[in-house]
């Protein structure tokens, strides 16, 4: 392994904080000993590094949070993060490593479905409780896992009606060439399909393509009422500014499946980015009372450092180490088995983006969605669905019956 | 008709960006045979200096077309100087110094900036091809890559500058004889690639995007361009880049990005195999 000079820097930081916390840490005596190991996961660097990088800062203000509250079970919570540079071999790594060296209580992380496909089978196998924060395609069946972030039955289910009705019935559909693109470009045109539309074409790019000259070529070509994309990461960010500069703004609008899991609002001008339509289960901009709480707190702490969280990347992984604490809770143990049965035993937590309820049968979860539009660098919501359970997961899998599942469904729908 | 058009604008704005790519890495690895692997970098950083420059209050064309090639260019002399310098001649250890420099500057620049894509917003709007619309930018790229390979072919051909780099680099001893010191030929030589990989990089920074990785993305092109450009510089890479950025374009609207990238490498796989010696190593032998 090599250090690099973030990570060292990091472990001088971590170093420093620790000293300084003593004394809080000293208050509570109990918590001197034995901490709980908990992993996080998140690329930090690299063109997946928009998402990454407030996930992080989230899941480090939950355990601060966490811990100035007492910790769980009268201990305290350590928590090891790896950046795995938006390489998936350094994301085995550091899962094998997670499971194995630090004998984590939970990994918390992954961002792209690649990701998670690659880590899942190497905590499973380790006994390694996981938790994937990331909205996603949908179908992870596996007793291990908890995926808290939104699916196709609740995000896109919702996107693809507020396209149809305010722009028109036929989309083009453009997305990220990997399982997560494939998989939801499938559900775009389910529901295209079932709104009375056709989807025209469906286009799908590596993760590092900059250049979409071509491809807004044949969009144009192709006439579609709206543009859906499915793009990931850094690089594809390309695509809305060729997209404006183009001057397509205008004629054909954009609505995304993954607009705004980062800080692509922040990136793009008003002018390239306003207007391109979402659906997540949480934006920063939600008007309730417990996010306006909790973006206080979350801004006295960091300050100026605090990033913009965007959609329900940042904010699920925050919510994911809070189920999981409150599974631990329950348990009155960090035993890989008692906190699964204690986190299907019907969790159900106030959070800042609404009421979350784990799904003992799917270990999905049930969550509010909201549809936004880009607005100045951030998101106005347009509207609201509460309480949208993981229909998708839900059809075909039940852990309660088969416990011992251990795959990923896919829907069955020709493009 | 019109998507006709479409297509022959985007076939030949690929090819632009293919010129505009290689031309710096041209001059450094086909005038002077140095393998460059920081070349990439070196249009990473170009890319850098106008993001940067352009948010820091100056105005866009400066930012784009004047100060990278400036920066990037005297960042190629003091590389050349304390580098390139001691090791002409050395293949392989220039390969190897040149690679720790280019993770050098990936991961200075990752310190200094941050691992995150930034940009600006390409300028000059769009125009309409009957239904369609197309990027203005496109076409300013297109004209800079005939513009740069102008300039080019005016200095290597009419200037003394470019006739003492020629001899130069034909046989430095005979210029040497003629009382022409090399290593000033060479040095000036490498900052120009380096300057030229600069305005590549300030130029393509409102299409792509710029973060310090965004070299990888075009060593390889860059390279298999020129390798198969062969001997004659200017004209292999332009005969190049209009084959490879033609079959790449072509392949990419018929399927996909993917299957546009295999066809540029089959192609260059599959000329290489027939001319060995680039394409100007059979044919146009006496061009530039």
């Amino acid at each position: 392994m090599t250090i690099s000079r973030r990570d060292a820097l990091k472990t001088a930081l971590l170093a420093a904080g620790s000293t300084l916390a003593a004394p809080a840490i000293m208050r509570h005596a109990a918590l001197g000993a034995d901490p709980i190991k908990v992993v996080g996961i998140h690329d930090a660097s690299g063109g997946l590094d928009i998402y990454g990088q407030p996930m992080i800062a989230c899941l480090d203000f939950a355990v601060d949070e966490c811990n100035a509250a007492g910790g769980l079970l009268g201990r305290p919570i350590e928590l090891i993060n790896y950046d795995p540079q938006s390489n998936i071999q350094l994301y085995t790594q550091f899962a094998t490593q997670a499971a194995t060296k630090d004998k984590a209580a939970v990994v918390h992380g992954g961002i792209t479905s690649a990701s998670r496909e690659a880590i899942r089978p190497i905590l499973r196998r380790f006994n390694t409780l996981y938790f994937y924060n990331t909205q996603y395609e949908g179908g992870v069946c596996d007793r291990n896992i908890f995926c808290t972030g939104s699916t196709p039955a609740q995000n896109v289910q919702k996107l693809v009606p507020y396209v149809q009705k305010h722009w028109g019935k036929n989309v083009y559909i453009v997305a990220a060439d990997y399982n997560y693109g494939q998989i939801t470009s499938k559900w775009i045109t389910k529901y295209v399909r079932e709104g009375g539309g056709q989807v025209l074409s469906a286009d799908f790019f590596p993760l590092d393509v900059t250049n979409f000259g071509p491809a807004i070529s044949k969009i144009q070509a192709a006439k579609p009422d709206a543009v859906v994309s499915a793009l990931v990461g850094g690089a594809h960010i390309s695509f809305y500014r060729q997209w404006a500069a183009a001057g397509l703004k205008k004629q054909i609008p954009i609505a995304s499946t993954t607009f705004g899991g980062g800080n692509e609002s922040i990136l793009l001008s008003p002018a390239e980015g306003d207007g391109i339509v979402s659906a997540f289960s949480y934006f920063q901009e939600v008007d309730t009372p417990l996010n306006k709480a909790f973006l206080e707190k979350f801004h006295a702490k960091l300050g100026a450092k605090a990033p913009y969280l965007g959609a329900e990347l940042a904010m699920r992984t925050y919510i994911g180490f809070n189920l999981w604490a409150e599974g631990v809770r329950r348990a009155k143990s960090i035993d890989r088995m008692t906190v699964i049965k204690a986190l299907e035993s019907g969790i159900s937590l106030e959070t800042p983006a609404g009421k979350t309820t784990l799904d003992p049968k799917t270990h999905h979860t049930t969550v509010d969605v909201f549809v936004a539009e880009v607005a100045n660098h951030g998101f106005k919501v347009l509207e609201t669905f509460p309480q949208q359970p993981p229909l998708d997961t839900a059809s075909v899998c039940d852990l309660a019956a088969h416990p011992n599942e251990n795959k990923q469904y896919e829907v069955d729908v020709k493009i | 008709m019109d998507y006709a058009v479409v297509v022959a604008l985007q076939i030949v704005s690929g090819v632009a960006t293919l010129v505009i790519v290689s031309l710096g890495l041209a001059v450094v690895f086909g005038m002077m045979r140095v393998i460059n692997l920081a070349h990439g970098e070196f249009l990473m950083l170009g890319g850098y200096t106008a993001i940067l420059s352009y948010g820091h209050g100056i105005n866009l064309w400066l930012s784009i077309l004047l100060l990278p090639p400036i920066a990037v260019g005297l960042i190629g002399a003091v590389v050349e100087r304390l580098l390139i310098r001691r090791l002409y001649g050395r293949m392989i250890d220039t390969m190897l110094a040149t690679w720790g420099l280019s993770l050098a500057f990936i991961g200075g620049v990752t310190m200094l900036f941050g691992n995150s894509v930034t940009g600006i917003s390409a300028p000059f709007g769009s125009f309409a091809v009957g239904r369609f619309h197309v990027a203005g930018y496109d076409l300013f790229l297109v004209a800079a890559s005939v513009v740069m390979s102008l300039v080019i072919w005016v200095v290597l051909k009419f200037t003394p500058a470019g006739l003492i780099a020629r001899g130069t680099m034909q046989n430095a001893e005979m210029a040497a004889a003629l009382g022409v010191a090399p290593d000033r030929v060479y040095a000036m030589t490498f900052a120009a690639g380096a300057a030229l990989s600069g305005l590549a990089g300030g130029l393509i920074a409102p299409v792509s995007g710029v973060l310090p990785t965004m070299g990888t993305a075009y060593i390889a092109k860059a390279f298999i361009t020129v390798i198969t450009g062969g001997a004659a510089m200017l004209t292999g890479t332009l005969v190049a880049s209009g084959l490879l950025g033609t079959v790449s374009t072509v392949f990419t609207f018929l399927t996909t990005p993917v299957f546009g990238e295999v066809a540029l490498l089959a192609v260059a796989i599959l000329l290489l195999r027939l001319l060995p010696r680039g394409i100007t190593g059979r044919f146009l032998r006496r061009a530039l």
